[in-house]
């Protein structure tokens, strides 16, 4: 293996691409840099960006008044671009390409996507509040914070799930909504082949009865709120534990508890695995990232340096397919300029990944078969020409190539870069490149 | 890809917003009469034994092998300029200006550098230094300086990214057709073969562009004007038609820029250039086709405009083992223009018997001395100037005479 390969891995693997000088800096010790990124600050700016709440209330607000529907309208692309400009500028010129790509795996895990619309505005916020926090911290945090945010409750419906035998439920004839019953069972924690029921998911849409969003009348609109009075009375009895009658403390149990149950270690290990190893992780690496999510009670921390342990992660290098969105990333990244958000989207559009519009709550596919298909392998090579003619600046593609790979790059990639027509088909050919179209 | 709306759209839009919306007229009072300069880089190195062939050179022949063009008359021969040198056949598109004196061809022309790094030479062609030492502007730039009256701006990229040629501390204005296009061929080829030995994206490349092969065709059978539209915004030789037809609306402005810079790659023929037809032949008709293109849409202003492009070398005089040419020294620029005293080729011929390291053309006219003369005659600008700041230390390089009508 090339001097730095480990290196090129390291800085790919889990983080998006080596910025101009970062290699050098990553080759003396890959796994030490991995591990120190995770005890950074992150270096992302909410500056300027509207809190979660605000922005449901503006939603409310505009669902109630036709008048306001076209500023919300302006405000929702609005925010949008400054959302995804913050989270481009964090991963592409940051510091601590670790903490993004954890806080973007994460994100995908807990996907809120607005492609419901009344949740467009807030699927930003809700990545910086209610995962951003966490992903160095514990599971059980993160999936608290997720569950209570009013972005995953409005998405999965629960914000207008009614006990049927509440105080409320019964005024109104309103019923059970199971949808983020389901997902948290299904993609949050146990996994779909996690052993659980139909009458589970339903008594976990009763015990979160009640998890809803404050309306417009309330004093902070917008913002999280029990109601008792939507809640479902009485005992519920989830994957054989009952949860007696009682009010908020039951969603809080039935967190802990999927949090806690060995079928969400090993769906998460397995989710892990293959996002850092391979598509089809090696099973004994799942078992050992699997146990230490047990063992240390889902510290997440813990569970990313486990991964980092695994002698598979280092065995083969470039066995993943980049995502369009960390091949735009990584293709900024390695020549050091960020492309304005407007741009930046239309080209994640059209490579089928535009950010915070994942198709469904299982988040975008983490499998190359997902990526890789004719049609979108031409214009993922036509992205990389468009790429390199549009920067602004130009930067000689040896040295990029220097800078990103060292000497890590087959021979006939790095003759065909030097030997290109010009610098901005040079740095299109690396980025082309099956090395670069991978990590 | 564009389609004709987003083109228009462009046109009528964003970009003449850009472009235009701000610039006063008054802002060109000191310009001599509203004149218009556009500079084609044509970047990969073009051929240009190939562009204007010596068929009375009788080293031409022998040397070049299979790829000689043939003589005006055969199937697909030359079409003639003088007794001696014929246009490559799919430059056609051009021809008529020669016919009408609005042609010129500098032959055997070098920029002052001795390299065949592609990117290096580049460098150098269009920052008008002769060492790759500091590079910061072009030299376009630099001579806008003295023309740029307030902060309006003068000067137009056009197509993507402004090039080094047009950078520097005076501001440009850009154009460039929305969204993402298609890949030049040549590009294309070259992400083939690296997919090569790839079993999961080589295969799924090759299918990808048997598809959009089809389509294309389709679309193109299908849709009136659907075959000229194709390629507008993109890579390949059919994209640049579209950018000059912008190019020249913009310029044609009463108040629009008067100074751009434009690319066309696609010329670094390596591999199968062909002598008629092949890569390098579709190529021709490309940018043939766009300098009419350009020609016509600058509509009277025309009248008052100079085209000139250049590339940073020419290519080996031999055929290489791949039916292609490589690196090597003097080409060739196109000076083009209702301003322009054409009908004729310009500057001395080297010959081919003795040749540059016994493998290229050999320089017989600086490029920078065409482009003083362009600039000092058409524009305006002091020679000292030009020789002081625009190509420092050229002193010794004399404007090339009598290129433009008096």
């Amino acid at each position: 293996m090339p001097a730095p390969m480990a290196a090129v891995i390291a800085a790919t693997r889990f983080g998006f691409a080596p910025k101009p000088g970062e290699l050098a800096t990553i080759a003396g010790d890959p796994r030490g840099w991995v591990a120190a990124q995770l005890n950074r600050r992150s270096d992302f700016s909410p500056t300027g960006l509207s809190p979660g709440p605000e922005m449901v209330a503006a939603m409310l607000a505009a669902r109630r008044d036709k008048e306001e529907r076209p500023e919300l309208k302006e405000r929702l692309k609005a925010t949008y671009l400054a959302e995804l400009d913050a989270r481009m500028r964090a991963a592409i010129l940051g510091d601590a390409p670790v903490l993004e790509r954890l806080t973007q795996f994460w994100s995908n895990h807990f996907t809120v996507s607005g492609m419901r619309p009344f949740v467009r505005g807030v699927t930003g916020a809700f990545e910086r509040e209610a995962i951003r926090p966490h992903v160095t911290g514990r599971f059980l945090e993160m999936l608290m914070a997720v569950t209570a945010h009013p972005g995953m409750l409005l998405y999965l419906d629960n914000a207008q799930s009614f006990g049927p035998d509440s105080i409320a439920g019964r005024r109104q004839s309103k019923g059970l909504n199971e949808n983020l019953g389901r997902e948290l069972l299904e993609l949050h924690t146990l996994g779909v082949d996690g052993g659980y029921t139909q009458a589970d998911v339903e008594a976990l849409a009763r015990i979160l009865t009640g998890w809803t969003v404050a309306p417009l009348r309330d004093w902070r609109p917008g913002t999280f709120r029990f109601f008792q009075q939507i809640h479902e009375p009485g005992d519920k009895v989830l994957l054989g534990r009952t949860y007696h009658n009682g009010g908020i403390d039951e969603g809080e149990a039935a967190l802990r508890d999927l949090a806690a149950h060995p079928a969400t270690a090993r769906h998460i290990a397995t989710q892990f695995a293959r996002h850092f190893i391979a598509d089809t992780p090696p099973a004994d690496s799942v078992e050992r990232i699997a146990r230490v999510f047990r063992d240390t009670g889902g510290d997440l921390k813990q569970v990313t340096l486990a991964v980092l342990r695994e002698e598979a992660v280092w065995r083969e290098p470039f066995a993943k397919v980049r995502t369009p969105t960390e091949l735009l990333i990584s293709a900024y990244r390695v020549v050091g300029t960020k492309p304005e958000p407007g741009l930046a989207f239309m080209a994640l559009k059209k490579l089928d990944q535009p950010p915070f519009l994942a198709p469904s709550p299982a988040g975008w596919p983490d499998v190359a078969s997902a990526w890789v298909s004719p049609e979108s392998v031409v214009r993922r090579t036509e992205w990389c020409q468009t790429f390199a003619e549009r920067l602004a600046d130009v930067p000689d593609p040896v040295d990029v190539m220097a800078s990103a790979y060292g000497e890590a790059l087959p021979e006939e990639v790095q003759r065909a870069v030097r030997h290109a027509p010009d610098k901005r088909a040079g740095l299109a050919l690396l980025i082309a490149s099956p090395q670069f179209q991978r990590r | 890809m564009a389609t004709r709306r987003d083109v228009l759209k462009l046109l009528g839009g964003a970009a003449c917003a850009c472009a235009t919306a701000s610039l006063p007229s008054a802002a060109f009072a000191d310009i001599p009469s509203s004149r218009r300069l556009v500079v084609v880089l044509q970047r990969g190195a073009m051929d240009g034994l190939a562009a204007v062939a010596p068929l009375g050179d009788p080293d031409y022949a022998p040397l070049r092998g299979n790829l000689a063009l043939k003589p005006p008359g055969e199937a697909n021969g030359g079409l003639a300029l003088t007794k001696d040198f014929a246009l490559h056949p799919s430059l056609a598109a051009i021809q008529p200006y020669y016919g009408k004196g609005e042609l010129l061809v500098v032959h055997a022309t070098g920029n002052g550098y001795q390299t065949r790094s592609h990117f290096d030479a580049q460098d150098m062609m269009e920052s008008g230094l002769s060492a790759k030492r500091g590079i910061t502007d072009g030299w376009l730039n630099r001579a806008l300086a003295p023309l740029q009256k307030g902060k309006d701006r003068l000067g137009l990229a056009v197509g993507g990214a402004t090039p080094l040629i047009l950078r520097g501390a005076v501001p440009v204005a850009s154009y460039e057709p929305a969204g993402f296009h298609k890949a030049a061929p040549g590009f294309v080829d070259a992400v083939a073969q690296l997919y090569a030995g790839d079993k999961l994206l080589g295969p799924a490349l090759q299918e990808g562009l048997k598809a959009q092969s089809f389509s294309d065709g389709v679309l193109a059978a299908s849709m009136p004007g659907g075959d000229a539209m194709k390629g507008a915004g993109g890579f390949g030789p059919k994209a640049f038609k579209p950018l000059c037809e912008a190019a020249g609306k913009l310029l044609a402005a009463e108040d629009g820029p008067r100074i751009a810079a434009m690319d066309m790659g696609g010329w670094d023929t390596h591999v199968a250039q062909g002598a008629e037809p092949g890569r390098l032949a579709a190529n021709f008709e490309g940018f043939a086709q766009g300098l009419d293109a350009l020609a016509q849409s600058l509509g009277e202003a025309w009248r008052d405009t100079v085209v000139v492009s250049m590339t940073e070398f020419g290519r080996t005089v031999r055929v290489n083992g791949t039916n292609g040419t490589d690196h090597g020294t003097a080409s060739l620029m196109f000076v083009l223009g209702g301003a322009v005293k054409g009908g004729r080729i310009a500057g001395d011929w080297p010959g081919l018997r003795e040749l540059q390291e016994n493998r290229d053309l050999r320089v017989a006219t600086d490029s920078r001395g065409v482009m003083k003369a362009i600039l000092r005659d058409h524009l305006g600008l002091d020679g000292q100037y030009l020789a002081s700041r625009v190509f420092p230390d050229t002193g010794a390089i004399k404007p090339m005479g009598g290129l433009l009508r008096a």
